[in-house]
């Protein structure tokens, strides 16, 4: 349970309001005395975020005193699909649409339909660039992978 | 034993393919024409570099991954020769990206079938990615065919010259062949361009044999690892 707690912790440092189970990235964990195996997969496979979590995992972890053993796992592989329901919908607060069918992407400001797609590769690898057509806001699309 | 041998072989073959042109594509971060070129680039480049990683991290005991991509030379390396050509334009650097990503999606789609857990397990994943590459270079080879005057003679010029390495992505993997020409020829056809005439191919990258133009590309690669061995961040 503490150990859940802990991990609870650990956001994802390029979006820094999701935690990496929202994210859907933490695949598990498994103490044995004080030794804690955690299992995660990366979003993409180049993901530079993926250092960091590591880093962090292992620092918060040894703050307890606990030994972090951190695996990655590539199967079976991250999908968006893997986001939870409350990460969806903080993406959205944030301003970062959700990952979804490119017709059914809404301007996470006005709300309205159809945007336009002003480069498929954002500010990083997982989100596209769009802009509104209604309200004119640019905003990143987390891109939908599965 | 033979058959581990080759899951080895194939995870150092693709691993190596993707850690040369995930560098010859970090050439271009902060020359791209345009800024969102620039960053899908950077993009891809990321991509074949985490898929290189994946892959080096698990080809032998006792090698690590840096170990293998830093300390070894030209001729150890087995990457297909079309991932060492140089940028050229961006007309260029598109072809080379389009022929390659069209080989990856058939080679990922076998590979996420294989035995291997690690194997299948990155090629699944770099399929989804491989999609996003391929609809990019894609994109850009009908824009460019289908473009003006002068982009449809750099995009012709840049595919006949990647067109002498094509045979060689398929020494290993013929049975790949007739999706990646049913692929190539529907964006072509798009392009209102034609396919290359076939001209004298090389090969030999899978055994070491490789273009002049590899050992200056490590040169850049390695030459940190080199002089300051053991360092870290």
């Amino acid at each position: 349970m503490v150990i859940a707690e802990l991990l609870d912790q650990i956001k994802d440092p390029e979006i820094p309001v999701l935690t990496i189970a929202e994210l859907g990235i933490l695949r598990g964990f498994d103490v044995v005395g004080s030794a804690v195996t955690v299992t995660i997969t990366p979003t993409y496979s180049g993901c530079p975020a993926m250092d960091a979590i590591k880093a962090d995992i292992t620092s918060i972890l040894k703050g307890h005193g606990f030994n972090a053993i951190i695996k990655t796992t590539y199967s079976p592989p991250w999908t968006t699909d893997m986001i939870t329901l409350e990460g969806r919908a903080k993406l959205g607060r944030i301003g970062i649409a959700p990952p979804g069918p490119r017709s059914a992407v809404r301007c996470p400001r006005c709300f309205n339909g159809s945007p336009r797609t002003v480069s498929e590769f954002g500010s990083t690898a997982c989100k596209a660039l769009m802009v509104c057509s209604n309200c004119g806001e640019p905003f990143d699309l987390f891109k939908e992978l599965r | 034993m033979p058959e581990d041998g080759s899951r080895m072989t194939e995870a150092l073959n693709c691993g190596d393919d993707n850690l040369v042109i995930a560098q010859r594509l970090a050439e271009w971060v902060s020359r791209g024409p345009d800024l969102e070129t620039d960053i899908a680039l950077g993009n891809i480049a990321l991509d074949h570099l985490g898929v290189a990683r994946a892959l080096l991290g698990n080809v032998e005991e006792g090698r690590t991954e840096d170990e293998l991509a830093m300390l070894r030379s030209e001729r150890e390396f087995t990457n297909l020769l079309i991932c060492e050509q140089p940028n050229g334009d961006f007309a260029q650097t598109i072809a080379r990206q389009f022929l390659f990503d069209a080989y990856q999606l058939g080679l990922w789609e076998k590979l996420s079938r294989d035995s291997d857990e690690i194997l299948a397990g990155v090629a699944a994943k770099a399929l989804l990615e491989a999609r996003y590459h391929f609809r990019f270079s894609s994109s850009w080879v009908i824009r460019l065919g289908d473009g003006t005057h002068e982009s449809r003679q750099r995009m012709e010029a840049g595919l006949s010259h990647m067109w002498r390495f094509v045979d060689e992505l398929f020494e290993k993997h013929p049975d790949l062949r007739p999706k990646w020409d049913r692929r190539v020829d529907d964006m072509l056809n798009e392009a209102t361009l034609s396919r290359p005439k076939d001209s004298f191919q090389r090969g030999g990258g899978r055994d070491g044999f490789h273009t002049e133009h590899l050992g200056h590309l490590l040169a850049e690669m390695q030459w940190v690892a080199r002089a300051y061995p053991g360092a870290s961040w």
